[in-house]
């Protein structure tokens, strides 16, 4: 590993549980534990899964007037989301866009709860490979009308249908929040941003946390033996089967919401207004439809289809190219994602994977994977 | 019957001119669950050192080289139908293929038990 690795807050605690290291996005990472990926990714899938992801950017965006509003409508002319009317204590996951419309990066945007003291800012998550471009980004289109706050923090995500019961267990009105919106708590005494979101399909909460006090929670979630901790190789398989992008992947600056499938990304108003960088092509691409375009790949064998396996035509044409693909433990069977034309994004066609030189039958299909079970509120 | 390791991690066990090929222990544990096995066809020849057969784990696809020259006269259909047969036993019911052995004196240039231990200890 080079020297210029750098190593997260929870290092010691990564090799004490046997972690194997290994560098990604500059940082040192457990890409899995002695359990190992498959075991790791099935226990999310039934229990409960710690992830460090403390790797990933956590900045606060804000205005000097405290005005949602304000800051919204700034951050907007970078986003095609809905940020304005975001209601408090929620969150929105959209995209970073260049002028033409490409994808620089996908991030999470929160409007932080009232009890914080921070009204008026924004809480931004976004990958960690990206992050100081994306900072500079951000500050360089919005310039002195917006603050940017970079923050040195620990980000822990637990995952899987167990979650909430080991939240609860420190915070009883945790269980309730439903997905997507985020609360100021305490886990012992320890003052967290919990967040439910994740990137497995499960359901599952990010806590954000001051780095002191990162390896307190960490350990304290790991006490209870419904949870395990969980590296990047089972993150990565649990989101592929999610159906959930990876940036610099499944997404570059090249390739639009429309040609990455997240039109649901882009909100009802800002169809109709616009207003943000490259709207013209998001917009166009959103009335005429986009060429090539993300969709999922079933391949009908067992041979798994990685990243850069050529997609072809049963006459061996070849068309689009595997952007993530692998095995997926729960859906027992290789799966994938990757880019075809337009005319071969129906799902339930036929196409061909070139893998080691020999072709191999697949089918497009429908995304997600799995079912993705995120908890929406009390049942009515 | 001698076994032999490659710095590569494949053992190869002789019997007369014929020998059976497999991952070793070590290169299994590494891997981690195997989900996929990719066998060559029998009759197929191979050169030392060429790429003869494919392992994928969740992570990542492997390369499995051959250890020594020769042609293929069985492979493990057991690994393909189930490949976690590959971490049960690597060095017994999970091999790989069966090579006849075409330059045998290829074999002193392997690795016995004890210098393969000493190389995955340095590696």
């Amino acid at each position: 590993m080079s020297d210029d690795t750098k190593k997260l807050p929870l290092n010691d605690l990564h090799e004490e549980l046997g972690g194997k290291m290994v560098p990604f996005a500059g940082y040192s990472m457990p890409v899995q534990f002695p359990t190992g990926v498959k075991e790791e990714h099935l226990w999310v899938r039934e229990n409960a899964g710690l992830f460090d992801v403390s790797h990933m950017g956590q900045a606060f965006l804000s205005v000097e007037s405290g005005n949602h509003g304000e800051v919204a409508g700034l951050l907007e002319k970078l986003v095609p989301g809905e940020i304005q009317k975001l209601g408090k204590g929620r969150i929105r996951y959209t995209l970073l866009l260049n002028d033409e419309g490409g994808i620089l990066d996908d991030l999470m945007v929160t409007r932080l709860p009232e009890n914080l003291d921070r009204e008026g800012q924004l809480f931004l998550v976004v990958n960690a490979a990206v992050k100081e471009q994306d900072y500079k980004y951000i500050e360089e289109q919005l310039g002195d009308r917006a603050k940017l706050e970079v923050l040195d923090r620990c980000l822990l995500a637990i995952q899987g249908p167990k979650a909430h019961e080991v939240i609860a267990g420190f915070d009883p009105e945790a269980a309730e929040m439903p997905f997507m919106s985020v609360r100021a708590s305490k886990i012992d005494g320890v003052p967290v941003l919990l967040s439910r979101c994740g990137y497995t399909g499960e359901d599952g909460y990010e806590i954000s946390v001051a780095n002191g006090n990162a390896e307190k929670i960490a350990r304290l979630l790991l006490d209870d033996e419904r949870v395990k901790p969980i590296g990047l190789g089972a993150r990565d398989s649990l989101r592929l089967e999610a159906g959930l992008c990876l940036y610099g992947h499944d997404m570059n600056p090249e390739i639009s919401p429309v040609g990455a499938a997240l039109t649901f990304a882009i909100g009802k108003r800002r169809r109709e207004e616009g207003g943000f960088a490259g709207a013209e092509r998001v917009l166009r691409e959103l009335n005429e439809g986009c060429s090539p375009i993300r969709v999922g790949i079933k391949p009908s064998g067992r041979a798994p289809a990685r990243e850069g396996v050529e997609i072809k035509t049963a006459d061996g044409e070849t068309i689009g190219k595997v952007t993530s693909g692998g095995f997926g433990p729960t859906v027992e069977g290789p799966v994938a994602m990757g880019y075809v034309p337009a005319q071969y994004a129906e799902e339930g066609t036929d196409i061909m994977l070139d893998i080691r030189g020999k072709l191999h039958p697949a089918q497009v299909v429908r995304l997600p994977f799995i079912e993705p079970r995120y908890y929406r509120g009390p049942k009515k | 019957m001698t076994t032999k390791f490659t710095k590569d991690h494949e053992w190869i066990r002789v019997e007369g001119d014929t020998a059976t090929v497999g991952i070793t222990k070590h290169a299994a544990e590494q891997l981690g669950d195997v989900v996929f096995v990719e066998l060559p066809d029998v009759g197929k020849s191979f050169s030392q050192g060429d790429d003869m057969a494919v392992v994928e784990s969740v992570k990542a696809a492997s390369d499995v080289y051959a250890p020594v020259s020769g042609e293929v006269i069985e492979v493990n259909q057991s690994i393909v139908d189930a490949p976690e047969g590959v971490n049960d036993a690597p060095e017994g019911d999970g091999w790989f293929v069966k090579l006849k052995l075409s330059d045998p004196s290829q074999l002193d240039g392997l690795m016995d038990e004890a210098a393969y231990k000493e190389h995955v200890a340095n590696a």
